[in-house]
């Protein structure tokens, strides 16, 4: 491919142009990625960024997105702005890039080509705003994956399930054996993705783009949505016993046993490696939870604060394409447990659950996830209901009540 | 208030003033002493659980018990939570975070105790016209959420341009400090008696003269209540140290958090006991040197309204 | 305080005026300016970043209409209630025990001190460790035998807040008993020695002759109780964050996470002027006829 040797090119000359005497630039780089996972693959950013001679200061913020979040945007707006900084791609940043605070990508965009290597485009739809690009998309993740211990099975002496239905099924023997079902972590956002993951499987992509998308609070408040909250309620009576809080906490159940399965995204995987468990033998992955086989492509992207000083802009171009660049997008993505953003990159090395879900990507059954669609605001009133939801004995007339509501004034 | 505090000041006696002990073994010792034993069981129980689990390695903390005394003492937790427990790609562990929990703690302190003690003695000795209606704001300040005065501190902080800067969180511990602060000077100076004063006026001596030659020298135990709030308030502020910091000015207890927050596999209770230990000793250790001159000095100033 | 006729009211005290300058700012702009930039933005629709775009009393309609809010107030209520009595009861009678020319008084008094001097951070973990159901209290009861005990506060919906004020009373109370042990000690030793010769039971003359007495101290006392109240953030974000779902929220976390998380300052905003508006009614009548009017001794 004709852009991708380029690219290579270009990576090898800033490559050269920065290896020479000129002075390393350090640039702050937060995120939140802080398991052992997530750790292991941003280092392969850093190694990336330090080998072009500037260096990756690394700011990580523990406690998930919501906790680092608030710090990045009062650093942004106190005038104290990083170099570059994570956000989920989407709504979260766009009020900051309308306020000028971020750097316009747009011609470095257009001089690297990446509207013909990143795919599917909506990702970099994502980092659009009126005609410029503000962000860097570094991965796809997707939410809507079971993920089953094998070993949880077969000590309960009952087959593997191959999908929601199955699972519900089978979770009375798994308790008989003592093993928690379900491994649902405590924290809002987990509470609020494993809904919208019933949504997506459950009800089908077109009532997830009717509740989400078109924000409709007579599909929300109807029987089609109703069901869902079913499923829901299954999915609180079966994690009643779980007692967790973090979500690598809950995929730790699932790795050793002692929880039958657990819904979150692709990034439990790097967990599971981690632990050196192999996909197949040792865990199982249903995406859609094996009911209808369709992925949201939201994920990770990097911002770039505006900087006054000159050295550090340009080491923020550096950082931009090292970002993008194939060696670096496979060794991130395969630690993350992700699908890289470009299409031309060789992922042999990817294992069976990466696979499958790179098949459906092909496929093109994806939708947006709900982070593109809703603003924040109304991301977390859905939390408060969902979390209230799991924790009480709130029956789920009440709970698609409420929901149909907040669904009526969402944004 | 009492006569004997008016007279006695800022020496007010600290010797018990209950009724005389009978018999060692009486009902009356048994209930005392029996009573203040199971409420210091309960005191000590979190800080033998925190010791104890940190001593441990992690399969004896995996077995479950979190009362056992350890079988096997390691001092492993402890090297790891110093120096080598990791957060993204950080892994210097608490060490570095110790030093800028320093350099925060000491100027902040010395900064709001000089403006608060000077400010006390003005409100106390040398009233205005307004002063008490910028005092009672002050007070009423001293109720206000921290988390209502993130964002306007924020904007606050930038037009000044010192966000982010050590100076700036310095500023924002001064300015938070000074309502509790003002308010244990203001009455520790308004206890001194007035002829002393009266006496330094007609000598001629001025607002700076008698704050220096006369309220300062006596005024230790005061100072010593105050440097106690401060350190150990400053050098456990979380809130303001995440929010008007970056990542290599972070105070220890943002990186106590985050160590313990970043769970890299499982969950390892012995580090994040160790930690925690270790970002609360320097308050401990203040408070068991100074416990004594702690109560003296709110016997001096605090109480009196 | 003489008076002395002086041509420049403005400079009469310069030197005072000028040593409370740094006050004068901070209640002016910090405290009062911010609280009225507060107020302000609470009107508006302001989402990541403030803008007067003004909207009425929308946030206000939604803010009270959201069950979270009504869980967080009533929360600070039970909170607040129990945790005020607890503390001005417990601190008082530690107080008086150890103000019995006990032995080992500075020993008593420093455990009981030193949970004060760790942060809400370090209190709500070590007790989250604690009343953990898996390995704390109710595990290690459960392995001595009793196989039915139940105590399981974090995870219990109904039981949360009492785990909480557990842990808040670990800390804040040894606090109070120093301050109650100096107010105790500031009482005269000839009012005991007349109230001995009357013949006045102890408990009578402590609860008719003392606590009259030592007003001042319980005045300080209830403000250090009260703000800490109002504030209470770290402890809950650190020992349940709000959980189990929704059960163990506070005001000023709603107040956070709305500002923050949502990004959706408006409603932050609005919740953070209702805190206010219950401060200043509380407070600013009380704290004016203390500090307003009255001159001191």
């Amino acid at each position: 491919m004709r852009y991708c040797s380029a690219l290579a090119v270009l990576a090898t000359s800033t490559f050269l142009a920065t290896a020479g005497p000129a002075p390393a630039t350090e640039l702050e780089v937060t995120h939140w990625w802080t398991s052992g996972g997530e750790a292991a693959a941003v280092a392969e950013f850093a190694k990336a960024f330090d080998a072009t001679g500037n260096h990756w200061v690394d700011g990580a913020i523990a406690g998930s997105g919501s906790t680092a979040r608030p710090i990045m945007i009062s650093r942004i707006t106190g005038g104290d702005p990083m170099g570059a900084t994570q956000f989920n791609h989407g709504r979260q940043a766009e009020e900051l890039v309308q306020a000028g605070l971020m750097r316009d990508l747009t011609d470095l965009a257009t001089k690297e080509k990446w509207t013909e290597v990143i795919r599917p485009k909506s990702l970099l739809d994502s980092c659009t705003l009126d005609g410029k690009i503000y962000c860097v998309p570094v991965n796809i993740h997707s939410w809507q994956w079971l993920w089953l211990s094998n070993k949880a099975f077969e000590t309960a002496g009952v087959p593997i399930p191959k999908n929601w239905d199955e699972f519900v099924a089978a979770a009375p023997a798994l308790e008989k054996a003592g093993i928690v079902p379900f491994a649902q972590g405590g924290q809002a956002w987990q509470v609020n993705n494993t809904f919208a993951v019933l949504m997506l499987a459950i009800g089908g992509k077109d009532l997830f783009q009717k509740v989400y998308g078109d924000k409709d609070d007579t599909v929300a408040a109807g029987p089609e949505v109703a069901k869902v909250f079913k499923a829901a309620d299954d999915a609180r009576r079966l994690s009643k016993s779980a007692n967790v809080q973090e979500w690598n906490q809950a995929t730790a159940m699932v790795i050793n046993g002692k929880a039958g399965g657990q819904i979150m995204g692709d990034w439990a995987q790097g967990e599971f490696q981690l632990a050196g468990k192999v996909a197949g033998t040792d865990y199982t992955c249903l995406p859609g939870l094996g009911i209808n086989p369709t992925l949201a492509t939201g994920g990770d992207a990097f911002y770039f604060p505006l900087q006054k000083d000159e050295a550090k802009a340009k080491a923020q171009e550096v950082l931009a394409s090292t970002l993008l660049d194939p060696k670096t997008q496979v060794a991130f993505n395969l630690k993350k447990g992700s699908v890289p953003v470009r299409g031309d990159v060789d992922l042999n090395a990817a294992n069976d659950c990466m696979k499958k879900g790179i098949d459906i990507l092909g496929k093109g059954d994806i939708v947006s996830w709900t982070d593109q669609l809703v603003s924040q605001d109304t991301q977390k009133q859905f939390e408060d209901l969902f979390s209230e939801f799991f924790a009480t004995a709130m029956t789920t007339e009440d709970a698609q009540e409420r929901f149909a509501k907040i669904v009526a004034t969402a944004d | 208030m009492a006569d004997v505090a008016e007279i006695s000041g800022p020496q007010t006696a600290i010797e018990p003033r209950g009724a005389r002990p009978r018999h060692a073994f009486s009902r009356r010792n048994i209930f005392i002493y029996g009573t203040l034993i199971l409420v210091a069981v309960y005191y000590l129980i979190p800080l033998y659980v925190m010791v104890v689990t940190s001593l441990k390695g992690m399969p004896e903390v995996r077995l479950g018990n979190i009362f056992s005394p350890p079988m096997e003492i390691t001092f492993e937790p402890w090297v790891k939570a110093w120096s080598s427990a990791c957060t993204g790609l950080n892994c210097d562990g608490l060490s570095r975070g110790f030093w800028n929990s320093v350099r925060i703690t000491v100027p902040s302190v010395i900064l709001s105790i000089a403006i608060a003690s000077v400010n006390g003695y003005a409100l106390a000795n040398w009233r205005f016209k307004g002063a008490d209606i910028f005092f009672t704001v002050l007070i009423v300040g001293a109720f206000i959420p921290y988390q209502v005065m993130i964002y306007p501190i924020v904007i606050l902080l930038r037009e000044i341009g010192i966000y982010g800067s050590l100076s700036g969180l310095v500023l924002v511990h001064a300015i938070f400090g000074m309502p509790i602060m003002t308010l244990l000077f203001r009455n520790y100076f308004a206890a001194v008696p007035e002829e002393l004063f009266k006496a330094a006026r007609v000598d001629g001596a001025g607002f700076w003269a008698i704050y220096l030659k006369i309220m300062l020298p006596m005024s230790l135990p005061i100072f010593v209540v105050a440097i106690i709030l401060q350190t150990t308030g400053i050098w456990n502020d979380f809130l303001f140290g995440v929010v008007y910091t970056r990542p290599d000015t972070y105070p220890m207890t943002v990186q106590l958090n985050n160590i313990v927050n970043s769970v890299q596999g499982v969950k390892e209770y012995n580090v994040n006991m160790a930690a925690t230990i270790l970002t609360g000793l320097v308050p401990l250790i203040v408070y068991f040197v100074s416990g004594r001159l702690f109560v003296r000095g709110i016997a001096a100033g605090a109480v009196k309204g | 305080m003489p008076q002395q006729k002086r041509p420049i009211r403005l400079l009469r005290n310069l030197n005072a005026k000028i040593a409370a300058v740094p006050m004068m700012l901070t209640a002016t702009f910090v405290f009062a300016g911010g609280s009225l930039w507060t107020v302000l933005y609470s009107f508006t629709s302001s989402k990541l970043l403030p803008r007067f775009s003004f909207v009425g009393a929308e946030q206000y309609e939604r803010l009270w209409a959201a069950p979270r809010w009504n869980v967080a107030v009533e929360n600070l209520f039970i909170y607040g209630a129990l945790s005020l009595i607890f503390q001005f009861v417990i601190g008082f009678l530690l107080a008086a025990l150890l103000d019995q020319k006990i032995r080992f008084e500075d020993t008593f008094r420093t455990i009981f001190l030193y949970p004060f001097a760790l942060s809400f951070v370090v209190t709500g973990l070590v007790w989250q460790w604690i009343l953990n159901p898996d390995f704390g209290v109710q595990s290690v009861v459960r392995s001595l035998g009793w196989t039915n005990f139940e105590f399981n506060p974090l995870y219990d919906a109904d039981i949360v807040i009492f785990g909480i004020l557990i842990a808040a009373l670990w800390q804040g109370t040894g606090l109070i008993m120093c301050l109650m042990l100096a107010g105790l000690r500031g009482i005269d030793e000839d009012i005991w020695k007349a109230s001995r010769v009357d013949g006045i039971p102890t408990w009578k003359t402590y609860l008719f002759i003392v606590i009259p007495m030592m007003r001042p101290v319980f005045i300080t006392t209830l403000v250090i109780i009260a703000s800490g109240i109002v504030r209470v953030y770290d402890l809950v974000v650190a020992q349940t964050g709000g959980g189990p779902g929704i059960a163990s929220e506070v005001p000023a976390k709603y107040v956070y996470d709305y500002m923050f998380h949502a990004q959706n300052l408006g409603q932050g905003f609005a919740a953070s002027t209702m805190m206010l508006l219950s401060v200043a009614v509380v407070v600013v009548p009380w704290a004016y006829l203390e500090f307003g009017r009255r001159r001191h001794g």
